[in-house]
């Protein structure tokens, strides 16, 4: 970076590949101030909305959980939901629980993932090692429910792939037990390590109004004190028998994301076991026709990061007409050009951490002088920029 | 008796530098389209339990610093482009690991209509690895076939300097 060039553009991104959003954000910067900024989307797009018009009911499932490898199961699950509804038939109530007990321990791997991958642009090597490491203790548990690390195809139309028996059950509460010894751990670490807060508290503050303005959905709002969860107010699969506590904190900050994102850690074990010691009787699935009525629908479900939306139309053949996707993330990378304003570009990586897109793709940065040569930074330089920046504070 | 200490010492530096590239190569990542689930199992393979830096396996930024580039995801359009310009950044040797069914044949994505097809369509691939995604252990075993055939390529062109 010169110094004689006040202002310039940092563009971050483009790629971001992991849902159906690849973000590209350009910030101005005046000195270390973010004065201005704007997002682009729609780098990986692949076109799944349009393939899903050329495959059948059944492969769109397989498609439609490959959108984002992190919240696989429930896309599936959000396309089963709606396709069941136009078809009128509805999955057994164990189906569905054994679909809600997938649904949370996802939930526990996004959240710890998630953990790791934030404390990672805040430097934070160890704590993202640690939450890894203890994320594999929940990878096993997937793996053993379903045969599959990622994509776990738990979801049929109509139904579930699997049982889980006694042997299973005694696994997950094993792996519960050890994962909430150290989720307190790490709430203790976000909410008391004098480092770990000073890249969270108070940077980035989003209040309700602004949270409601943007259109924020999942941990991201609840953390400003919007009370909006799918699970409660539109319950599916066994929500409504299993109820879900709302998670809410109202600061704001990237400090209560943190806080609310580990609290929900700990509402997905409570309700795994309960939904566990209560396991309804019965069948796996429904059957479904092979052909779909005439209609159209929405389904409605809380992703890892929030509410995830689909739109299922179908004109009575054995594949959809039209079927459309709004992610998370979506939603909530508004709310990144507007929070970025104000701040120190040192902050930058933490606020886009705070509403946890898929990050494994924001590798690139570059810094274009105004009037002068561009010059390539990469998200790794950015990031070692915030954390040289926070160490030469006194 | 100098011309023949000359011979020896280049040659034991040359060995040296095989040796030293051998033991650490450096990967870069680069994400053309993917579903994110490789990507995920390529950090897990990172993480504590696989833990591929024990065999000298270093993720970092730059192309440039890179010998080796891990490719996830089939080809969209608009990657094209970058995924050879990374390719190109790098110095040569230059070798190319192609993680999940995507990047070794399109996988799911095939014929949507923004999708090239697999990596070896665009750039030369050494390792492929295949899976939905691929487990770490098959991602390690991948790396390790990798580091074999470094191993060869590696000591040639130390031989040609
Ligand atoms: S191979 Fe599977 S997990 Fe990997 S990018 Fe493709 S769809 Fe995703």
């Amino acid at each position: 970076m010169s110094e004689k060039s006040e202002k310039f553009i940092v563009p971050i991104g483009p790629q971001h590949p992991a849902l159906k959003e690849p973000g590209h954000f350009e910030f101005t910067v005046d000195g270390e101030v973010v004065t201005g900024a704007s997002v682009r989307l729609g780098y990986a797009h692949r076109g799944i909305e349009k393939a899903t018009e050329s495959r059948n009911w059944t492969q769109n499932m397989y498609l439609l959980e490959r959108i984002c490898g992190i919240c696989s199961h429930i896309h599936a699950l959000a396309y089963c939901l709606g396709v069941e509804k136009l078809a009128g038939v509805s999955a057994p109530p164990r189906a569905q629980a054994i679909r809600s007990v997938v649904a949370e321990l996802e939930r526990i791997h996004s959240h710890l993932m998630w953990l790791g991958v934030a404390a990672h642009e805040a430097g934070f090597e160890t704590l993202f090692m640690y939450s890894w490491r203890d994320r594999e203790t929940l990878m096993d548990v997937l793996e053993a429910l379903t045969g599959n690390r990622v994509n776990y195809s738990a979801n049929l139309i109509g139904g579930v792939k699997f049982d889980i028996n006694a042997d299973q059950r005694d696994t997950i509460l094993r792996a519960l037990e050890f994962l909430e010894e150290r989720t307190a751990h790490y709430m203790d670490i976000v909410t008391t390590d004098v480092v770990f807060l000073r890249r969270t508290r108070g940077i980035g503050t989003t209040s309700a109004a602004q949270a409601e303005l943007l259109g924020l959905v999942g941990p991201t709002a609840r953390a400003s004190g919007v009370a909006r969860d799918v699970r409660i107010d539109a319950p599916y699969a066994a929500y409504a028998d299993f109820p879900v506590t709302l998670i809410l904190h109202n600061v704001g900050d990237l400090e209560s994301r943190f806080i609310v994102r580990i609290n929900e850690l700990l509402e997905s074990y409570r309700l795994i076991r309960q939904i566990l010691d209560h396991m309804p009787e019965g069948e796996l699935t429904a059957r479904v026709p092979r052909r779909i009525k005439e209609g159209e629908t929405i389904s409605r479900v809380e992703a890892p990061r929030g509410e995830l939306f689909y739109f299922i139309k179908s004109n009575g053949s054995d594949t959809p007409e039209r079927i459309k996707v709004r992610t998370p993330t979506m939603c909530n990378m508004a709310s990144v050009p507007v929070l970025g304003i104000g701040q120190q570009l040192a902050d930058i990586p933490m606020i886009l951490a705070g509403i946890d897109p898929c990050f494994s793709c924001n590798d690139r940065a570059a810094v274009i002088h105004q009037g002068d040569d561009g010059d390539t930074w990469t998200w790794e330089r950015l990031r070692q920029y915030g954390i040289d920046y926070y160490r030469g504070q006194p | 008796m100098s011309a023949v200490f000359q011979t020896a010492i280049t040659k034991a530096m040359r060995q040296i530098r095989a040796w030293a590239r051998i033991n650490s190569p450096w990967a870069i990542h680069f994400n053309t389209g993917s579903c994110n689930g490789c990507d995920i199992e390529i950090l897990a393979t990172l993480t504590p339990r696989y833990d591929v830096e024990r065999l000298g396996v270093k993720l970092q930024g730059s192309p440039r610093h890179a010998d080796v580039l891990i490719c996830t995801g089939p080809v969209t359009r608009q990657a094209r482009e970058r995924l050879i310009r990374t390719y190109e950044q790098m110095p040569e040797p230059k070798f190319v690991i192609a993680i999940g069914s995507c990047a070794t044949a399109g996988g799911v994505f095939r014929g949507c209509y923004n999708v090239i097809g697999q990596i070896d369509e665009v750039i030369p691939v050494d390792v492929y690895v295949l899976g939905c995604p691929p487990r770490p252990e098959a991602i390690t075993y991948g790396m390790v076939k990798l580091l074999n055939k470094i191993k060869e390529a590696k000591t040639e062109a130390a031989d040609t300097l």
